[in-house]
């Protein structure tokens, strides 16, 4: 371009003209990035227009303007967190605090102090809106430094595809070192390119990502794929026979998924009925209180809660820990007492003994009625306990059943250990096999049943506490359990741990088998009947413990 | 025939009369207003109340003269009482809201085209009245007939008997099932052409439960003093003895578990159309324990006290849902402790074994009979 | 032989007696005019009903604070039917016939109303029902004061098939087995039929009263929810068998935004037992929230807190029902010059009270009222917020025209018509 004669000043030229291109560009660039604030406030009093159509448009706005803002905007909006100042409209987040709202400017990153909840207003969210923002979210938060936000935005766009996003999320899917990230932004891409408008090849390619894959959106795309709304005919046979590769795995795994399901309804079944099989099987005592002592434990969990909540709210994840033990004590004791005043006058009377306890058992239930009023009371579950644990197959293992399904063996091993290896657990054997022989080797029978029933109750009660999580607590929970327990302990062998658990174990796969089959109402009329025809084969249930016990 | 009926069972028989009788005379010839006059809803309360004690004799003949407890008996009262709901159901005919001379309502907005053939028979009102003894009675037939086979017995038969029950509520519940699902059976307009909310009809039924009441306790008398009574009665004071020396005992017990659950099914098909509704409620297990609290506080074994106990709990719960409406429960409940642990053997029980203290002072001493003591 | 059986006799002959005479002794005159609340205070349905009970007996002492109805004092008569029904027959009975009400405000299941319908329609009684229920019936002796299906389940279901609800294609119905989510499931399914959705993208399933383990009907929910279409699912589940639903849903990570879940009979009452933070998303439809700012919403929950001293207890739509009707009462019989039944329900027809939402609900000639239609979300204080709302009151259908043997039927109690359910006036 120079001539050589006026090198140096040809050079000098063209530098110089460089540079001045390059100052035009960038400023042009820069002129481009302090433009966006005049886009941003735009989308931000759009945000807080009452119609839900201009909010959707603010969300939009926000996510094309490019403000580095934006994303934390649009986050603390679908969280609830997002309002504005009712004095000069200005956005911001604000956290409910004990003495009204901590808030910052999100734009400024400043805190602004703490507000009265009259002066700021919630920029109002509904369903469409919040998936629209996690779908903006997904393509602003592609390269974001934190792994669980890439990955939280790729789940974005794997729900929301936006096809116009395909060249940011292949980039960040080649840069991606996180293997989990990059499985997601993967099936993201997959996602995308499985649309109609994609090519043939790239929709096959994605089909066969998508083969691997065991979300439910996966499986959306596939039948969507293999139906008749699809015009390439290649593609759908491709999509069809990934289609049944998917069912056939996911066949398997919901097999999997109905034995957990129906092993979490035994644990539930079992802790119900491990307290009446030790009064049963040790004094012969049809228990109709039972099912209050049970809704006892659960109003004990709910009483430790409240404490919680009020004075120590950090530690809340502690409460059922304290609740497990105060569940037994409580139900325990109210056991004993109700042995010493009625139920040992009713020795061997075990049919007045039911009266009676039908008589306490509503005196109970009016009680903890005009005590804590007819309605439920909310007993939450701690961190710990909440979510699941997802198996392949999109097979969910909840929490709070995991652990009742622990705590249900857990207790029956503490049980049978104290039955086995403690002297009051001889004791009570003894009682059970021979009554009359226990007390001339000089065991005080009274005592041993005051003591067995206490245990009896106890369970009850911390069954109570672990059926709190899953269940309803109120004045009618007792209720809701009585009828099963009797039939897990008459069905399992009476006086034989071993026959509890069998039998709850076998009785929740049943029904959980039966379920999908015959609906919930008939599955659970199947499994009585069988139950009153099984009794009719073997009336001492499946463990039968030998000897002249109970008759007597 | 007259020593059938002992002393109680005269003042027992006497008492029914009186009160049917006199209300229906009250109701009918006294004055409106005047001190009297016995209000009508208080006519279908004594009739519910007779259905009730017809009821808790069936309860009594079993658990105190066989020594069987069941805790289902309310199984037996509900099927009569929708034996009897079907053809009150059909009576309506087309004066039902959808107007459909054939299909009762709940049919109609099921969709249904035709009446399922268990509803066959059912404009028929012998034919209903047939069912309410045919359906229970074949129910208990094949239940005892299994569990007694089995020697089934004692609390095991006690907690069996009430998964039947709760099978049966939760089958009744299900509105496939072609009896109204959860809104039972309701709605009836007349009982063999006549107005059900007629005064005289009304009285009509009422009477009819009480000649019903006493119709049970001769039947129950004649089975329980004659031979086969002694053959229950040592059935049930010791089964193994008396199936050693030759008798069957399950037979027997069999047949009483049959008879006691036609006379339920008998009290639930007169209980319906007095009270207007058969529902599946009416088998929750919670009921049949209800029904063995009445057959206690009035005294098991004795069949007069059973009916006693049954008026007497249900007057009190009337009474109590009224007076003490957040309390009431705390009353029957500490009413039910009470009587198991002071009143064992109930009201009339206790009444019997008082008289008899009282008549051991009067008498001379005389020589101890050997007396089986009873546990 | 005969000493103590003759005591025992007399006995019973003189309590027979005393029971006649105290019934008739109990229907004497008296300076007050008797309202009856019959709502259940134990058994299942005390969950619910105990709230409408003492509702009513914070509108009645108001009223008396008013000076009383017609000079006179109001005189509530509480009874407990406690979830019995042949029992609610039984009180209905009583309250009428011995206690001589002239007025009776209550039952909450179908179950309920119809043991008691009998009994009102024969002793020409006035019952104010005040809960949400499946239409098919307007009696003479009743005025339904709760919403009917075309004022809660059909303006759910546009709104979830509505951009803003999500577009919704496919829809599970899910019920407890009765009446109520029957007949509103048969509504709604001829409603989309009618709105191009077909059969196949409508699952439907039923479970038993207090139905605790969800987990299988949950896992099904997805499975159906995961064939390509978005889905919704429409919940007529009872009471507090929500609670275990719910918190099932939460567990299996079931998003609102994903699959929204619309409930019927979920109110604040029932979310008051929960921690609704996982819940947030999902909706309701009632025709009152206690989170609507108006002045008289405000001034309601102000004196209900004074009422029960109870900084925490929660307002719901049943209550506003009671509130609505209890209101209307007041001024027809204070048109009517008298408590009549006939002179009250002549004056009743056309009655309009201001309601909680600052809307003017009316009583219409077919006993149901005109109420707004209030769509909204849980959030994570267990309140909900509106998300849409009706442009004015819609009015009652009680004979939904969905339902081809109903939408021939008419009610209308007024002169020519005179009935509850015909196809062509009486007269």
């Amino acid at each position: 371009m120079c001539q050589h004669h006026n090198l140096k000043l040809c050079r000098l030229f063209t530098t110089i003209s460089l540079i001045i291109l390059l100052a035009m560009l960038s400023g042009f660039i820069s002129f481009t990035a302090i433009a966006s604030p005049a886009e941003r406030d735009v989308a931000l009093a759009l945000l807080i227009e009452k119609s839900s159509k201009k909010r959707a448009a603010g969300v939009d706005a926000l996510a094309a303007s490019g403000d580095p803002a934006a994303a934390s905007i649009l986050a603390a909006m679908v969280d609830g967190d997002l309002f504005f100042q009712k004095s000069d409209n200005r956005v911001v987040i604000a956290k409910k605090q004990a003495d009204g709202y901590a808030v910052i400017d999100p734009i400024l990153n400043e805190a602004l102090g703490v507000l009265p909840s009259g002066d700021i207003k919630k920029i109002r969210v509904n369903n469409r809106l919040r998936r629209q923002i996690r779908g903006a979210l997904g393509g602003l938060n592609l390269s974001h430094s934190n792994a669980e936000t890439r990955l939280a935005a790729a789940y974005g766009l794997q729900k929301s595809p936006d096809p116009a996003l395909r060249p940011a999320l292949k980039s960040a899917f080649a840069k991606e070192a996180d293997t989990d990230v990059r499985t997601a932004m993967g099936m993201a891409l997959a996602v995308i390119d499985s649309r109609p408008e994609a090519a043939p090849k790239d929709r096959l390619v994605a089909i066969e990502l998508l083969t691997d894959s065991d979300s439910t959106e996966a499986r959306v795309i596939l039948t969507l794929l293999a139906g008749d709304t699809e015009k390439d005919a290649s593609v759908r046979a491709a999509a069809t026979i990934a289609l049944d590769t998917v069912e056939d795995r996911l066949f398997y795994f919901q097999t999997l998924g109905s034995i957990f399901q129906g092993l979490s309804l035994g644990s539930v079944l079992l802790l119900a009925a491990i307290g009446l099989a030790i009064t049963f099987g040790v004094m012969g005592v049809i228990n109709m209180a039972h099912g209050e002592m049970i809704m006892i434990g659960a109003y004990v969990t709910f009483m430790i809660q409240e404490v919680f909540r009020s004075f120590a709210p950090e530690y809340f994840g502690l409460s059922l820990a304290l609740a497990v033990p105060a569940g037994f004590v409580a139900s325990g004791a109210l056991g004993v007492v109700m042995e010493r005043s009625v139920i040992r006058w009713l020795y061997g009377r075990p049919l007045e003994t039911l009266l009676a306890t039908w008589g306490i058992s509503l005196i109970l239930q009016q009680a903890v009625r005009t005590v804590f009023g007819p309605t439920n009371q909310e007993v939450g579950n701690p961190e710990w306990m909440s979510g699941a644990v997802e198996l392949a197959g999109g097979v969910l293992l909840t929490y709070n059943r995991i652990w009742i399904i622990v705590f249900a063996l857990a207790v029956l091993a503490a049980v049978w250990a104290l039955i086995r290896f403690t002297s009051m657990g001889l004791e009570m054997r003894a009682v059970t096999q021979n009554r009359r022989m226990a007390n001339s080797m000089g065991i005080h029978s009274g005592r041993v049943d005051a003591l067995t029933f206490g245990l009896g109750s106890g369970v009850a009660g911390m069954a109570g506490v672990a059926l709190s999580q899953v269940d309803n607590v109120s004045p009618n929970l007792g209720q809701a359990y009585i009828i099963d327990s009797f039939m897990v302990v008459v069905f399992g062998g009476v006086g034989n741990l071993w026959g509890t658990l069998m039998g709850a174990f076998s009785l929740g796969i049943v029904n959980k088998f039966l379920e999908p089959v015959s609906g919930a109402v008939l599955g659970k009329i199947i499994v009585l009947v069988a139950i009153i025809l099984f009794i009719q084969k073997r009336p001492r249930g499946l463990f039968a413990l030998k000897g002249r016990a109970v008759e007597n | 025939m007259l020593s059938l009926i002992d002393g109680k069972g005269r003042i027992f028989l006497a008492i029914v009369a009186i009160v049917a009788i006199g209300a229906v005379a009250l109701n009918v010839w006294a004055p409106v207003g005047s001190t009297f006059h016995v209000p009508n809803y208080m006519v279908s309360l004594i009739g519910k109340y007779l259905c009730y004690a017809l009821l808790a004799l069936s309860v009594d003949l079993i658990w105190g003269f066989a020594g069987i407890l069941s805790l289902g008996h309310g199984a037996f009262f509900a099927l009569g009482g929708y034996a009897m709901g079907m053809h009150l159901m059909r009576e309506i005919g087309d004066r039902g809201v959808y107007g459909n001379p054939d299909l009762p309502d709940f049919m109609v907005f099921l969709d249904w085209k035709e009446l399922p053939w268990y509803w066959a028979g059912s404009d028929s009102p012998l034919f209903a009245i047939i069912l309410s003894m045919a359906a229970p009675g074949a129910l208990a037939f094949l239940f005892g007939w299994l569990a007694f086979r089995s020697r089934v017995t004692g609390v095991y038969f006690s907690i069996i008997s009430q998964a039947m029950t709760f099978a049966l509520m939760l089958a009744f519940f299900r509105n496939d099932m072609g009896f109204g699902g959860n809104n039972g059976l309701t709605d009836f307009k007349e009982f063999m052409g006549l107005d059900l909310q007629a005064d005289a009809t009304r009285a009509g039924l009422m009477l009819a439960s009480a000649i019903a009441l006493a119709g049970g306790y001769l039947l129950c008398r004649g089975m329980t003093t004659s031979k086969y009574g002694r053959v229950l009665t040592a059935v049930r004071d010791a089964e193994s003895r008396a199936r050693f020396i030759g008798f069957r005992a399950e037979q027997y017990k069999l047949f009483a578990f049959v008879v006691s659950a036609m006379m339920a099914g008998v009290a639930g098909a007169l209980y319906t159309p007095q009270v207007g509704i058969i529902n599946p409620s009416e088998f929750q297990p919670a009921n049949s324990i209800e029904i063995i609290v009445w057959v206690a506080v009035g005294g098991r074994g004795t069949l007069v006290g059973a009916a006693l106990g049954a008026v007497l709990v249900n007057y009190a719960k009337t009474y109590l849902t009224g007076a003490l409406p957040e309390f009431w429960l705390f009353a029957l409940g500490s009413l039910f402790v009470t009587v198991t642990l002071f009143f064992p053997k109930g009201i009339v029980g206790e009444m019997a074994r008082l008289r008899e203290l009282v008549m051991r002072k009067r008498m001379p001493p005389r020589t101890p009979a050997t007396e089986v003591g009873d546990d | 032989m005969n000493k103590p059986s003759i005591g025992l006799r007399r006995l019973i002959q003189t309590g027979v007696f005393i029971g006649a005479l105290t019934a008739s002794v109990a229907g004497a005159a008296a300076d007050t005019i008797k309202v009856g609340i019959l709502h259940s205070l134990s058994g299942t349905m005390a969950i619910s009903e105990t709230t409408l009970k003492d509702a009513m007996l914070m509108l009645i002492d108001e009223q008396n604070k008013k000076g009383g109805l017609l000079g006179k004092r109001l005189e509530p008569v509480i009874v407990d039917p406690a979830s019995n029904w042949p029992l609610f027959a039984e009180k209905a009975r009583e309250l009428i016939s011995k206690d001589k009400v002239s007025a009776v405000f209550g039952c909450w299941t179908s179950v309920s109303r119809k043991s008691v319908l009998p009994v009102f329609e024969e002793l020409n009684g006035m019952l104010f029902y005040p809960v949400q229920y499946e239409g098919e019936e307007s009696s003479r002796n009743v005025f339904y004061t709760g919403a009917a299906p075309n004022q809660q389940a059909i303006p759910a279901v546009e709104y979830l098939m509505s951009e803003d609800g999500g577009g919704a294609t496919r829809f599970a119905l899910l019920g407890t087995d009765y009446v109520y989510p029957r007949t509103t499931n048969k509504i709604l399914r001829a409603f989309l039929n009618a709105k191009g959705v077909a059969d196949g993208d409508i699952m439907e399933e039923y479970t038993p009263f207090g139905h605790s383990d969800w987990q299988t009907i949950v896992s099904s929910v997805k499975a159906f929810a995961s064939e390509g279409k978005k889905t919704a699912v429409v919940s007529t589940i009872n009471g507090d068998a929500n609670v275990p639903f719910y918190k099932e849903l939460a567990n299996q990570g079931v998003k609102a935004e994903d699959l929204p879940v619309v409930a019927f009979s979920v109110g604040e009452e029932e979310l008051a037992g929960i921690d609704t933070a996982p819940l947030v998303g999902h909706l309701a439809a009632w025709n009152y929230f206690m989170s609507v700012e108006t002045p008289e919403n405000a001034e309601f929950i102000k004196k209900w807190h004074a009422f029960t001293k109870d900084e925490n207890r929660v307002t719901n739509d049943p209550m506003e029902a009671h509130y609505i009707g209890f209101k209307m009462w007041v001024q027809a019989v204070e048109q009517a010059g008298t408590t009549d039944v006939d002179a009250v329900r002549q004056a009743m027809y056309g009655q309009t009270v201001t309601s909680l939402t600052g809307t003017k609900a009316v009583m219409n000639v077919n006993h149901h009222l005109s109420k707004p239609v209030f769509i909204g979300e849980v959030q994570d204080d267990g309140q909900f917020e509106t998300v849409w709302q009706t442009e004015g009151p819609v009015i009652g259908d009680a004979w939904s025209d969905f339902i081809p043997e109903s939408k021939k039927l008419t009610a209308n109690w007024t002169y020519p018509w005179v009935c509850g359910n015909c196809e062509k006036p009486k007269f």
